[in-house]
Order: structure tokens, then sequence, then C-alpha cells
């Protein structure tokens, strides 16, 4: 790719720079707007035209965070946390084992069963929707947070399969086979020898599995009521207009998506092949 | 198809084997794996069984003594309820226009990516992060923020110009949710295709610009037949995704003015009118749409797998 770079640089190369630089501004415009309008009053934030030049206020956060009275968003928020973190714990748990018996010592027919955990993915959320609802009605685990759990985990697991599936074929196999001559057992040798190896992979397959739990929407809006709302829920308290209302709603849109930005690009390197269920690296 | 599959997979991991002590040693072998296995077919294989059932039953959460079964009359009411059936179409014409559009632009931007500029890293940077706004945050972003006919900034930098001050939801509603949702995933599919740009065989393309190739010789038979894959992967991947979108037809438009798609129906009909036969209906065809759409894509992800597992 250098090569045909530097090729092209003495003629239209740094003319079509600056177009990829000003698509993307373009792309971050209604972000670096939205991060603007959230720090500025109210009136400022409503103003036709637009100002950019306007006073900048904190207003919009104290407004969001309940200060001046108004539901406090922290419990959905809390919920937000508990839901992502725990089902992204539970979707380590059981995706390494199995990642580890679909690439290491692998089960015959390991890709059929990679492709069963695939295919489970592809099965629309709205497929399952009602029947969990109707359980979760009779079991009276409405509005409680730890059946997101479960939704979460199940919801993220083939993608994990996935990822770390491909991340330790990468490891050594002679490397394991020292291991088990020295007589380690398998919980040693995927604790000592695989997961260090894998690490970085381990990593970014959690900020993902993280991301797509903290987004999720319908499960959450269907299955939680006031106790276990979680962040996105809460948001939809800003769907119908509620007067001048603007700056709030920026500050509310860059404070739940601050994690996703933040692992996102932490992710960065490893987000396609999350993205496309490891078919991409 | 994944009740199947998991069948087939039952019956390929349960094969008894010869002597006890191959036995024992291929269960330790399959250990590792059937938490996970087992997990995955209970949470979503189970449910799915269940919509079926209950599809053929009329059944009205409120009357709950007049549960009855009814063969097919759901299927039916489904397929001729002139509400539903726009629902379908408006599922399909969400579906192929985001993709199309947001395939069409990230390929343009991964080409313009794909080439060494001062800032390159940055601009990456920039351009994923739309994808990486929470989606109920970036459809009341356009909603409220770009969007509203008063104080949006689209009709402030109207404005400026001098220009109308069009009520862009109330006038267009699909295209006003179908231009947020073409601003989330054209990263999605510019990762998948710049990812796609950068495997290529850069010794062939060298070669064939010592032969004297032009860029857009270059272009038509060496990069787009090399990215052919990927923008196939990138076109059902996000297709898959998109045709279960729910948070932007909720947030911008709450389905209405014609905007509903499938699954906000579905949520709409048992959410809201409690009808779980007919929601349960509505579901399966949303499973047997994205079975043919999942066919096409477990197909191209198998052979991008295969390529990956013979290199490796």
């Amino acid at each position: 790719m250098s090569t045909v770079a530097v090729r092209v640089r003495g003629r239209g190369g740094a003319g079509l720079g600056l177009v990829a630089w000003l698509v993307g501004l373009l792309f971050f415009l209604p972000i670096a707007w939205m991060a603007l309008t959230s720090f500025h009053s109210e009136a400022d934030a409503a103003a036709n035209p637009p100002s950019f030049t306007a006073a900048l206020t904190l207003d919009g956060y104290r407004d969001f965070f309940g200060v001046s009275g108004g539901a406090s968003p922290w419990p959905a928020l809390i919920n937000s946390v508990t839901a992502s973190v725990a089902s992204t714990l539970f979707v380590l748990l059981l995706a390494f084992p199995a990642a580890y018996a679909l690439s290491i010592r692998r089960v015959r027919k390991w890709t059929d069963v990679l492709f069963f955990f695939l295919s489970t993915k592809m099965l629309p959320v709205v497929a399952g929707l009602l029947p969990v609802y109707l359980f979760a009605k009779n079991a009276g685990m409405l509005d409680n947070i730890w059946l997101l759990v479960i939704l979460y985990t199940s919801m993220n697991l083939p993608i994990a399969v996935w990822m770390m599936q491909s991340f330790l074929a990468e490891v050594p196999v002679a490397v394991i086979e020292a291991a088990q001559i020295d007589g380690a057992r398998l919980p040693t040798i995927l604790a000592r020898v695989v997961a260090p190896i894998a690490l970085p992979g381990i990593a970014a397959t959690a900020l993902i599995c993280f991301i797509f739990s903290w987004n999720e929407l319908l499960f959450a809006r269907v299955l939680t009521g006031v106790v276990a709302e979680t962040a996105p829920v809460f948001l939809t308290g800003f769907i119908t207009s509620q007067g001048l209302f603007l700056a709030k709603v920026c500050a509310a849109s860059l404070v739940v998506s601050l994690p996703v930005l933040a692992a996102g690009f932490a992710a960065q390197d490893k987000l396609v092949q999350g993205l496309s269920l490891g078919a991409v690296k | 198809m994944t009740v199947t599959t998991s069948a087939r997979v039952a019956a390929a991991t349960a094969r008894p084997a010869a002597r006890p002590s191959n036995r024992m040693r291929a269960w330790a072998t399959r250990a590792p794996l059937l938490p996970a296995l087992v997990f995955m077919i209970v949470v979503t294989q189970l449910p799915f069984v269940a919509t079926l059932v209950i599809s053929f039953f009329d059944w009205n959460a409120l009357y709950p003594k007049d549960r009855h079964f009814t063969g097919v009359d759901n299927y039916r009411q489904v397929v001729t309820d002139p509400d539903l059936r726009h629902s379908v179409w408006t599922t399909i014409l969400l579906t192929v226009t985001v993709v199309l559009v947001s395939l069409v632009l990230g390929l343009a931007v991964a080409l313009l990516l794909n080439r060494s500029f001062r800032g390159r890293g940055v601009v990456r940077t920039l351009m994923i992060a739309p994808f990486l706004v929470v989606p109920v945050a970036a459809a009341l972003l356009w909603k409220h923020v770009l969007y509203n006919p008063e104080y949006g900034l689209f009709n402030g930098l109207l404005h400026y110009v001098g220009g109308p001050q069009p009520d862009w939801i109330s006038h267009t509603p699909l295209l006003a949710v179908e231009a947020s949702l073409v601003w989330q995933w054209t990263p999605f599919m510019m990762l998948i295709l710049l990812a796609g740009l950068q495997s290529r065989d850069h010794e062939q393309i060298e070669a064939a610009r010592v032969d004297g190739a032009s860029d857009w010789q270059v272009f038509r038979h060496l990069t787009l037949p090399h990215l052919r894959r990927y923008l196939e992967l990138g076109a059902l991947l996000g297709s898959i995704y998109i045709v279960q979108n729910f948070d932007a037809v909720f947030t911008i438009t709450s389905g209405g003015l014609g905007t509903a798609n499938l699954p906000y129906t579905v949520y709409q009909s048992f959410y809201q009118a409690h009808e779980n036969g007919l929601a349960s209906a509505a579901g399966v065809l949303v499973v047997i749409g994205s079975i043919v759409i999942a066919t096409f894509a477990l197909r191209v992800v198998s052979s991008l797998f295969r390529e990956e597992v013979s290199r490796a």
C-alpha cells in the first residue's frame, strides 16, 4: 500500500488527503455539535440560527444529573454497568473454555459447532421476545437486572466464541504440549499458558461484548420497569420534547455514550474482527 | 434453521466411541464446550420454539380465557393486514436503502483512508465515532438536535443561506430514519472494507502498475474482485443488524408516519395491543426473512473462514 500511496502522492495525493479530512470531519460534526450544545444554556442551545460562540455552562449536565430536581440517572447508569459488566464476565467464563475446545483441543465437527453459535446470532431478538417476557412474568423476574444479564450473555456469547477461537488458534501447540508433559492439568494450562498469550484478544472481546450490552434497548425496554431500567431506557424518556431541553438531551446522550466511545477506541484495532464475528482479521 | 443445526451438532458431539477409554477422552475434550453450548440452546432455541407454538394460537393477553388453537389464522391475518403488510415493505425498504447507501459511502471512505496522508489515524478515529454513539442517543441527537424544525442544526445552517425551513421528520419520515442509520453504519462498512483493502496482494498490484495499468484498471480488475466477498460480508452482516432495528424507529418516529418496521410492529402488537398470537406469527415471519439472509451470510463467512483455516 505504501508504494501505491507514494506513487499517487505526487499528483492528486494531497488533494485526496484533504477530501478524507473533510469527510471525517463531516461525519464527526454531529458529535462535535452535540458536545458543544451540551455546554450551552438552554436558551443558547435553541437559538436559530445556531450560535457557535455562546457562553459555556454546565447547566445541561446539572439538569441531567437531577441536581435541580427530576429523576436522577444514577440508578439507570448503575444498572447498565451491572448488566454490561456481569454479562461480559459470564460471557468470558463460558466462551473461553468453549473456544479452547474449538481451537486448541478440537472436538469432532468443530466447524459445525462454530457455525451453530453463529447461526444463533442471526436469530432476531423479536423471535424470542414474547416467550421470554411471559416466562419472566410468571417467574416473577420482570424488572430484574439479572434477567438482562442472562439475555445479554446469550446475545454476546456467539461473538465471543468466534473471536476467542480465532485468537486461541494463534497459540502455538508446542507450548501447550510442553506444559502437558510437565504434568499441568487443564485449568492450569488455560490460566497459566493459554490466557497470557491470548490476553490482548480476550480484552478486545470483552470490550466489544460490553459495548453491545450497554447499547441494548429492546429487551431492556420490554423487561424492565422502574427498578432495573438501564441507561438506554432512561434515554427514551427524552423522546417527546419537553420545552427547552436540548442542552440536557445532549449532555445525557454524551454521558451515556462515553463508556462506549472509550471502549470502542480502546478496542479499535480488533473492532472489525469482533463486528464481523471473526470473519475479517 | 438453528433448531435443526443444534440437533445435528448434538448428534455429532454425542456419537458413541468404540472403547470406554476413547469415550472418556472424547467427553474430556467436549467438556469445556458443553456449558456454552447448553446455555445457548436453552436461552435462544427454546424461546423460539415457544414463539412457534404460540403463533398457532388465538391469544390476547387481556382475555386469557379465550385462548385457543387457530392453525395458520394468525399468519393469514399478518399477511392480509394492510398495516402489517406495510411494515413488511417498510422493513425491506429500510434495510435495503441503509445497507446499500452505507456500503457505497463506506467503500468511498475506505478508499480515501487506504492511502497515506497526514493525520490518517485521526481521520479514522473521527470516522469510527458515529458507530460508537449509543443507538438511542444517536437517534435522539438526530431527532432533536439536527432535525428539529425550529432549533435543529440543519435548519439553523439553512437559515444562514436563506434556505427553506422544512419539518424533516414529518415530510420525509422514513428518509429521516434512514439518514441517521446510514450515519451510524457507514463506519461499520468502512472498517470491513478497509480490512479488505489492506489484505490485497500488493505485489500483484505493483506488477500490474509496472505493466502500465491505470488507477481505474487496477481498481476495476484487481481491487473490486478482491473486495467482492468483503462487500458481501458487509452487506449481509449489515442486513442482519438493520432488519432487526428497533432503536431508531422507536426513538425518531415512534413507529408513526408509516415507518413501523416488523420488529417495532411485533413489539407493539404484544406490548401495547397484547395480541400474543399475532405478535408471534409476525416474529416467525421476521425469522424466516432473517434465515434467507442468514443462509447467504453463513455461506460468505464460511468461505472466508475456510480460506483463513487453509492459510494457517
